[in-house]
Order: C-alpha cells, then structure tokens, then sequence
C-alpha cells in the first residue's frame, strides 16, 4: 500500500497527544498530516504555533482552496469544519457541530475519502467524545489503515474505545510509539513503491 | 469455461480499478445536479463539491436510498422531497453577531466613513434566517445611521428568508447572542431589541422597517442596485473558485469607487480575479474597499 495522507483527530488532552506524535517525525516526512483538535470556537491559531515549535515539521492552519502539499501538517480552523476536495484541496464550512464538535473528526475523515481513497493513514487520539468512530469505519471500508491510541494512555479515552468499537482497527498502540510506528510504516511504503520505479521515476 | 470466467475476473477488476465505487457516485452526483438546475433552476454545479456530497450521503442512508440516482428519481418527482434536499445543501446556520470582532471592526472603523453619507444602501448577501442583519441593524440604530439606510437582505432559500422576516429566534441561543453583542461593543441592554416569548423571542419592529427581505441567487441572478457597503459572510466558502468569481464580480459591479465588501473570516478576495480592486481595509477581518482602478 502506497500511502498519500496521514489525518489525525483528537479532543480533550489531545495537545500533549499531537506534540508526542509529531516530534516524532523527522523534517522530511514525505505525506501531509492534517489534523483536526477540537478548540474553543473562539480560539486563535496558537495550536499550529505550538505544534510547530514543538516538532520539526512545517505546521500551519488550513485555507479554504489551499492545495494540500506532502510534508505539511494542516491543522482545522476553530469554529469550522474542515473538508478535502477530489482535487486534494481544503474546503470549510459552518455546517453546524457534527457529535457537539465543529470542527468535527467524522467531517474531516469522511471527505479525505474523497481526496485520497484507499490511500488514508487515519490516526484517533485521546478524547472525551465519540467523534471519529463513524469516519474510521468509513475509512476502513474503503481500503485505509487505522491506528487508535491505547484507551489506558489516553487521558480521555472515550475517542480510542469508540474508534475501536466502531471498526476492526488495524493498530492500537500506547501513545508514544504512535510518532515512530507512522514513520516506519511510511517509510516501507514509500521504500517498498520505489522499487517499482527505475532511476527516472518510471514504472 | 474457467478461461471465461478468469476473464470476467479480470475484466471486473479492470472495471473495478477504473470504476470503483468513488467514481460512480462523482458521476451520479453530477447528474443529480444537472437535474436539480434543470428541473428547478437552483445552480450548485459551481459549488466546492465535498461539502454537497456529504450531505447527499447522509441524506440517502438517512432515507434508505440504495444510491444517488435512485434518490434522483425522487428528488425529479417529489417536489415536497427536493425542498428538504434543498434544506440539506444550502447549509443555513448564522447566528447574531458571530465573530465578534469582527462586529467591533465594523463599529469602530466603518460606521464612521458611512456617517459621511446622507443615504445609505446595504445589502446582506446569504442572509440565511436573518440573524446577521438584525445584528447589523442594532448596530446602525445605535450609531443613529438606521434611519437613513435602507437594507437588502437576500438569500436563494425561501424558508429561511420567511423566518428572517419574522425575526423570530429560538430564546435557548438568546444568551450567547447577548454575550457576543457586549464583546462586539454593545453599550445597551440587548434585551431593549426583542420581546422574550415561553421558547422563542421576536425581534423589535423598529429593527424592521427598513430592512427588504428578499429572494437573489448569487448563481444565477445579477446586480439588483448600487450599494455603499455589501456584508456576505460565509457564503463563498461553498463555492468554487468560478463560482467565487462571478459572485465576487456583482459585487465589484454593485459597488461604487470607495464602497465596502465584507466577507468571512476565513473568506478572502486575494486569491480572486478581483484581488486588484479591493484594498484591506480591516485584514484580519476582511474588511475591504473597492478602489478606483481606472486610474
Ligand atoms: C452558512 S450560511 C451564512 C449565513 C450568514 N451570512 C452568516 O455568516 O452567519 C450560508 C447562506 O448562503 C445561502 N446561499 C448559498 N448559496 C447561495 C446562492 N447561490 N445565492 C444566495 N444565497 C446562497 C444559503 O441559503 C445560506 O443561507
């Protein structure tokens, strides 16, 4: 499997939760990670700031009509949803809350499909509601791959335990080996697909 | 006979790469659309697609359809069916004075450049249940602007245009309406503007008089007047850049050298063909004004 996008959805504690993963990740990380938190509708875009200084990678909040670019992390605008088009690009709204959350992980989940197919890494992080449980299941039925933080090392762990009862989840892990498990799975398919090409990048 | 079959096989899994199901319904969708312009006149062919998708996939497992064109049936021979499909796809909700800051802006940087005219015009495009003007119209009674304004307020949904024209709102979100007019800079007692009811509370005639509310489709109808200022709002977000494009260009069209355009938050004319007409006037709030390009 060839992956092209990592979408992650966390809530309550999820900040200690996203920096964990992403400080993982090395600067040249080769797919986007796009990510929705749920924040306070009024909050500014301090998330991305944080993230940012806390990892290697280049973090910044999503556009409506941006492009979505490999190597980036795209974090959901408070007050908004956030939705990826066919053509790989972000679209908001103002839809009302999707499970009490705007912007809601169901949304952002649900319409990677749309961009990105079979091709989803789709991570769950901690959190106090059941948002994501619907998307995951629709990510795995189209062919994507799941992995959900361990209910134990989650402060909240309402988010991992409705992932893991909504789909048969590929992977459940304890939050800190979550960062180097998406590296290593990346890695062997970016290898395993570049061994497909010759030195001219064809097939 | 197995040599058939493992051509079939392989045929459908041809036909499955090219075609899953992904494809199929992109294909149903779009002639879902057609129908509903042919068939209505109402044009979401321009529209960012993802948001219309999700919400005609919640509306077929929510209805039992077994696909889009099943439910396209339907929606062509249903007139009362296509009204709540219209409902699902043109995503109404607003409430009053929401971002406040940007409210505060609107105050204290436009208010004073309109107090230099002796009539003004303002139209509210996508006003959806009327939340937005009502909220602007406080604003210009208590700036003393009210009595020389005319608005109109438009949107393509009637069913919310006839609650806008009501002005009656459901009394559970009337608190955190208060809390945004005071963040926005309200100075008066927010309940001065509404009579409060068992569960809904109706809003002030004199907010009313001078606000026209009526039916204007941004896609497909064209400039109806000139204004001194336009407020649309999270409108544009749903559509595509063509889209964004035309609409942004009645506008241009509707406003004189000097008038405001307002958008939404996370709306912005730079990326637009019109980029070069309009400067920032407040940019974090996109507040901007239309600049003489002639010269
Ligand atoms: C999300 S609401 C925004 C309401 C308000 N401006 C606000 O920001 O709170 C979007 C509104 O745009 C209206 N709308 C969508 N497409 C339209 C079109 N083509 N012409 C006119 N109104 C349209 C919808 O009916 C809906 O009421």
């Amino acid at each position: 499997m060839e992956f092209e996008a990592v979408v992650i959805g966390s809530s309550a504690g999820g900040i200690k939760a996203l920096t964990s993963v992403l400080s993982a990740l090395p600067s040249d990380f080769p797919l986007p990670i796009i990510i929705v938190q749920h924040l306070h509708p009024q909050s500014d875009s301090y998330l991305a700031k944080i993230l940012e200084s806390k990892s290697e990678l280049r973090v910044k909040q999503a556009d409506e009509k941006e492009v979505i670019t490999n190597g980036m992390v795209y974090i959901a605008p408070p007050n908004y949803h956030l939705l990826i088009e066919d053509d790989k690009s972000f679209s908001l709204s103002i839809e009302g809350p999707v499970n009490f959350a705007r912007p809601s992980v169901d949304v952002l989940f649900e319409t990677a499909i749309y961009g990105y197919r079979d091709k989803i890494i789709a991570i769950i992080l901690t959190g106090a509601n059941h948002d994501g449980g619907v998307g995951v299941k629709k990510i795995k039925q189209n062919g994507g791959y799941i992995i959900v933080q361990t209910p134990e090392s989650a402060e909240a762990d309402a988010m991992p335990k409705a992932a893991i009862a909504a789909t048969n989840v590929d992977k459940v892990l304890p939050l800190e080996q979550i960062g180097p498990f998406l590296l290593q799975l990346v890695n062997n398919s970016v290898k395993k697909y570049s061994n497909n090409f010759d030195k001219f990048g064809r097939r | 006979m197995i040599l058939r079959l493992s051509i079939l096989h392989s045929l459908y899994f041809k036909l499955k790469t090219y075609m899953n199901d992904i494809d199929t319904q992109n294909i149903e969708l779009q002639l879902l659309l057609q129908a509903v312009y042919l068939k209505y006149g109402y044009d979401f062919r321009n529209y960012a697609k993802a948001s219309i998708k999700r919400r005609v996939q919640h509306r077929l497992s929510k209805d039992g359809f077994e696909s889009i064109s099943a439910m396209q049936n339907k929606v062509l021979y249903d007139v009362s069916f296509f009204e709540t499909l219209l409902l699902d796809l043109s995503i109404n909700v607003t409430e009053m004075f929401r971002d406040p800051k940007f409210y505060l802006a609107l105050r204290k940087v436009i208010i004073p450049h309109l107090k230099k005219y002796p009539f003004l015009k303002i139209w509210h495009a996508g006003c959806s249940s009327g939340e937005e003007v009502y909220s602007m119209a406080i604003i210009l009674k208590e700036e003393g602007l009210y009595d020389r304004t005319q608005i109109y307020a438009t949107d393509m949904n009637e069913v919310v245009l006839k609650q806008a024209k009501d002005g009656i709102f459901n009394i559970s979100r009337l608190k955190q309406y208060t809390a945004n007019y005071q963040k926005a800079g309200g100075q008066e007692s927010f309940s001065d503007y509404y009579t409060a009811h068992y569960d809904h509370a109706v809003m002030s005639k004199s907010l009313k008089k001078n606000i026209l509310f009526s039916d204007h489709n941004l896609a497909t109808d064209g400039v109806f007047g000139e204004m001194n200022l336009i407020i649309c709002r999270n409108v544009l977000i749903y559509f595509n850049r063509d889209l964004q494009n035309r609409v942004l260009g009645l506008f241009s069209d509707s406003l004189p050298d000097d008038g405001f355009l307002c958008l939404g938050s996370k709306e912005s004319i730079r990326f637009s063909a019109f980029s070069d007409s309009f400067s920032d006037i407040v940019r974090e709030e996109k507040i901007y004004r239309k600049v003489d390009t002639i010269n």
